[in-house]
C-alpha cells in the first residue's frame, strides 16, 4: 500500500517536471464577451492563436456579466491560481498590479513598439511601474449622439453644433410628437450621458480637472452647476417610462423611430449593426455637441497574470497578437469601438469608425484624450460610484436642485476617496 | 433439551452483538452529522468572524488584515443620519424596514386568510393548493422578471388596460422612488404567501375536531372559533412562518435586482444589495462587512428574543 503510493506519488512528481519543462501550450482566458458581435470578435483572436498553436479555453463564469467575472477573478486570485489574462477594465488592473499579480510584458512591449503606439491616456491604465500589466484591446468613446436619419429629416434637423443647438433640436422632435431623448434611467447611462454634459458645458479642460483630477474647487465650480443644469434640461426630453430601461432597449428606441437621439458610447452601434442599419443612411454619429475634438473614453483591456514560466510563452503570443494591427482593426469594426494604436489604418472601418479613429488619433496629439469617470476611467470605483449615485439621485429627483446636487458631489468624493 | 442449549449458546453472542450494535446506534446520528458540523462551524459561523474581522480594518479591493479601527461603522452611523438627499445606506435600512414589515404581515394574513378558505371542505382542494403553493416553486429573479414586465407601465398592465380603452388607469410604482419599494412587496408577497398557506393548512388540519366540536356546542359563532380556538392554536405555525419569511425578507437581494435593478435612483435597494455593491462593486470591503454585521446584529436582535419567548414556555 505504502510502496503503492510512493511509486505513484513519484510519477506525479517527474510527470509534474516533465511538464514543466515543456511550455503549455493553452491559454487561459477570463472573459464576459459571450454575446453574438462580441463573441464573434473575439473568434478572431482565437483563430489568430490557433494558427501558432494555442489552444483556448475559456474560463467559465457563472452569471455572464463583468461583475460576476470580476468577482471569480478575485476567488481565483485568492487561490493562487491566476488565468493567463483576464479581461479588465481601467482601475481593476492597477488594483491587482499593486498588489503584485500581474506579469511584466515590458519585453514584448518593446519589441512591438506598444510604448509609441498606444495612446498615453490609455498607458495610465496599461503600465504599473514602469512595466506593462495589460493589453489594451480597444478604445470605446462615449460623447456620441446616435440619431435616426428619418426621423431627422422629417423633422428637419441639422447636425447640432452646440448644447443649445441641441436642445433646440429636441425641441423640434418633440413638437413633431416623437420621442426627443431615448436614455435607460440605470445609473451608470445617466452618469455616461453626464460626462459628455460636463465637457460640453466646462470644455476639455474643466472636465480633466474636475473628473479626472478630482480637483475640489472644479467640482464645486457654477460651471459644474451648470453642467447639472444642462443634464436636468436634457431629463426633461425623455419618455415617462425610461427608468430603469436598459442600454440596448434605448438604443431600440432610435433604431424603430421611435425616438430621436440616444447619448451613449460607441457599442451602441453594434446594436445599429446587429439591426442592419448602415450609417449615413439609416443613422448618423454626431460628437456630442460641444464636444468635438476630445473623447471622454473608456477601455477594455486583457490584464496579464504573473503566470508560472511554463505558461509565459502562452502569455506573450496572446499579448502580441492582441495588439496585432490585423486583429486590432478585424476586432474592432466587429465591436464597433476604434483599435487602441493608433498606427492602424481605418480603410475596414464604416464612416463612424473611421471618424472614431480620426478623433481618437487628434485627442491623443492635442491632449484631450480623458477617461470616462462614469466608465470607471476618470477615478477608482468607489468615487465612480458615488458620482453615479449623485447623478442618479439628480435625475430622479431625490437631489432636487443643482446646488445641492453639486454639494452632494463634492461631498461624496470626498468620502470615498 | 438440546434445542434449549443451542438457544442459550446462541444468546451471548447475539447479546454482545447488539451492544455493537447499540453502541454504533447511538454514535451514528454524531458520526453522520459531524461532516455538516463541521461545514457549519467553518463556513458559517467562521465566516461569520472573519467578516467581523474585516469590518475593522481598511479592506479595500482585497482582504487587509490590520484592524484599523472603526472607521467602516463611523460612515455608515453618519449615512444612517443623511436623510435629504437620502443616502444609499439610509434608503437601504428604510426599505429593509417597509419591506420587512409589510412583507410579513401581508404574507401572514393572506396565506392564514388562503388557508381557512380551502380548510372548508370545498370541492377541488387537491387542484387549488399546488395552484396557490406554485409560485414558491420558482426562483426570485423568475419572479423578478415576470413582475417586471406585467408592472411596467409600457409593456404590462398600465398598456393592456389602455389597449382595452381604460385610458385613464395609471399604475407606474415601478418607475417611481417614492413607491417602488412596494412593487417589491407585491412580488415577494405573490411568491411566499401561497406557502405560508401550505403551512398554516397544515396546522389547520393538526386541529383536534372534538375541541371544534364542544365550542359549536356550546354556541360559539364562527368568528369566535376562530379567534378564541383556531388561531390561539396555531401559535407554533406563525413561529415558523415568521422564521421563515424574516430570513426570506432579509435576503431578497435576486428579487430587487431582477425587478427593479435598484431602482431609480437606486431606491429599492435593500441592505443586502449595499452590501454587494460595496464590497465587489466599488472595491469598499470594509464597509460592505460592516453592513452585513449589521444586518446580522439585526436579525439576531429580532429572532433571538423571539425564539427565547416563545420556546421558554414549554420545555422538553
Amino acid at each position: 500500500m505504502l510502496r503503492k503510493l510512493l511509486i505513484g506519488t513519484a510519477l506525479a512528481t517527474s510527470f509534474a517536471f516533465s511538464a514543466h519543462a515543456a511550455d503549455v501550450k493553452e491559454v487561459q482566458m477570463l472573459h464576459w464577451w459571450t454575446s453574438g458581435g462580441e463573441a464573434a470578435a473575439l473568434n478572431v483572436l482565437k483563430g489568430d492563436l490557433a494558427k501558432e498553436g494555442y489552444a483556448w479555453k475559456d474560463v467559465p463564469v457563472a452569471g455572464g456579466g463583468g461583475d460576476a467575472a470580476m468577482t471569480a477573478l478575485k476567488a481565483m486570485v485568492a487561490a493562487g491560481n491566476y488565468p493567463t489574462a483576464s479581461q479588465m477594465l481601467g482601475y481593476t488592473v492597477l488594483d491587482y498590479a499593486a498588489a503584485g499579480v500581474m506579469g511584466d510584458l515590458t519585453e514584448t512591449a518593446k519589441k512591438e513598439g506598444w510604448d509609441k503606439s498606444v495612446p498615453a491616456a490609455l498607458q495610465k491604465f496599461s503600465v504599473y511601474d514602469g512595466k506593462w500589466v495589460a493589453a489594451p484591446v480597444n478604445v470605446h468613446s462615449v460623447n456620441w449622439l446616435w440619431i435616426n436619419k428619418a426621423v431627422m429629416e422629417k423633422i428637419g434637423g441639422t447636425e447640432p453644433k452646440t448644447f443649445d443647438d441641441f436642445v433646440a433640436l429636441l425641441d423640434k422632435a418633440k413638437a413633431a410628437g416623437v420621442i426627443p431623448l431615448a436614455l435607460g434611467g440605470q445609473n451608470w447611462q445617466e452618469a455616461t450621458m453626464f460626462d459628455s454634459v460636463v465637457l460640453s458645458t466646462g470644455g476639455p479642460e474643466f472636465y480633466k480637472k474636475a473628473f479626472n483630477d478630482l480637483d475640489d474647487a472644479s467640482l464645486k465650480s457654477d460651471t459644474m452647476k451648470k453642467s447639472f443644469d444642462n443634464l436636468a434640461k436634457l431629463v426633461t426630453y425623455v419618455d415617462p417610462n425610461f427608468s430603469g430601461r436598459d442600454w440596448n432597449l434605448a438604443t431600440a428606441m432610435v433604431i424603430k423611430g421611435d425616438a430621436l437621439v440616444q447619448v451613449m458610447g460607441d457599442w451602441a452601434k453594434g446594436e445599429f449593426h446587429a439591426a442592419k442599419k448602415t450609417p449615413g443612411t439609416d443613422f448618423l454619429c454626431y460628437r456630442f455637441p460641444g464636444t468635438d475634438g476630445s473623447v471622454i473614453y473608456n477601455s477594455d483591456m486583457f490584464g496579464m497574470f504573473n503566470v508560472p514560466d511554463d505558461r509565459k510563452a502562452a502569455q506573450v503570443a496572446l499579448a502580441t497578437a492582441t495588439l496585432s494591427k490585423s486583429f486590432q482593426s478585424a476586432f474592432n469594426v466587429v465591436k464597433g469601438s476604434v483599435p487602441a494604436r493608433t498606427d492602424v489604418p481605418d480603410t475596414d472601418f464604416d464612416a463612424c469608425g473611421k471618424k472614431g479613429i480620426a478623433d481618437l488619433k487628434k485627442a491623443n496629439e492635442g491632449g484631450t484624450l480623458f477617461g470616462s469617470l462614469a466608465q470607471g476611467y476618470g477615478a477608482p470605483p468607489a468615487v465612480a460610484n458615488a458620482y453615479k449615485d449623485v447623478v442618479s439621485k439628480f435625475v430622479h429627483g431625490q437631489i432636487k436642485t443643482s446646488d445641492e446636487a453639486v454639494t452632494e458631489l463634492v461631498k461624496a468624493i470626498d468620502d470615498a476617496k | 433439551m438440546s434445542t434449549v442449549a443451542t438457544s442459550q449458546i446462541k444468546l451471548t453472542p447475539e447479546r454482545s452483538r447488539t451492544s455493537v450494535r447499540s453502541r454504533l446506534q447511538d454514535a451514528l446520528p454524531k458520526i453522520v452529522l459531524a461532516p455538516s458540523f463541521a461545514i457549519t462551524i467553518v463556513f458559517v459561523y467562521g465566516f461569520i468572524l472573519w467578516t467581523i474581522y474585516l469590518s475593522f480594518t481598511n479592506s479595500k479591493t482585497f482582504p487587509s488584515y490590520v484592524i484599523t479601527g472603526s472607521r467602516a461603522y463611523q460612515r455608515l452611523w453618519g449615512w444612517t443620519f443623511d436623510t435629504d438627499p437620502p443616502s444609499s445606506w439610509y434608503t437601504s435600512i428604510t426599505n429593509m424596514g417597509i419591506f420587512g414589515f409589510l412583507y410579513i404581515l401581508i404574507c401572514l394574513a393572506l396565506g392564514l386568510f388562503l388557508a381557512i378558505l380551502l380548510d372548508q371542505k370545498i370541492r377541488g382542494e387537491g387542484v387549488l393548493r399546488p395552484i396557490y403553493l406554485y409560485p414558491m416553486a420558482l426562483s426570485f429573479i423568475v419572479t423578478g422578471v415576470a413582475w417586471k414586465w406585467f408592472l411596467d407601465p409600457g409593456l404590462g398592465l398600465e398598456q393592456t388596460l389602455h389597449q382595452w380603452g381604460w385610458t385613464s388607469f395609471h399604475f407606474d410604482w415601478i418607475k417611481n422612488k417614492d413607491f417602488v419599494i412596494y412593487t417589491v412587496v407585491i412580488a415577494g408577497v405573490w411568491q411566499a404567501s401561497g406557502f405560508i398557506m401550505a403551512m398554516f393548512l397544515a396546522g389547520l388540519r393538526g386541529i383536534d375536531g372534538e375541541i371544534m366540536k364542544a365550542a359549536q356546542i356550546d354556541g360559539a359563532t364562527t368568528f369566535q372559533l376562530y379567534r378564541r380556538i383556531v388561531i390561539p392554536l396555531l401559535r407554533p405555525i406563525f413561529l415558523s412562518a415568521f422564521i421563515v419569511l424574516a430570513h426570506l425578507a432579509i435576503k431578497s437581494y435576486d428579487l430587487v435586482v431582477a425587478l427593479t435593478s435598484g431602482g431609480p435612483g437606486g431606491s429599492a435597494w435593500l441592505p443586502s444589495n449595499f452590501m454587494y455593491e460595496y464590497t465587489f462593486k466599488r472595491n469598499e470591503m470594509a464597509v460592505g462587512s460592516a453592513s452585513a454585521v449589521i444586518m446580522l446584529m439585526t436579525i439576531v436582535a429580532i429572532i433571538v428574543p423571539y425564539l427565547y419567548s416563545e420556546l421558554r414556555e414549554k420545555p422538553r
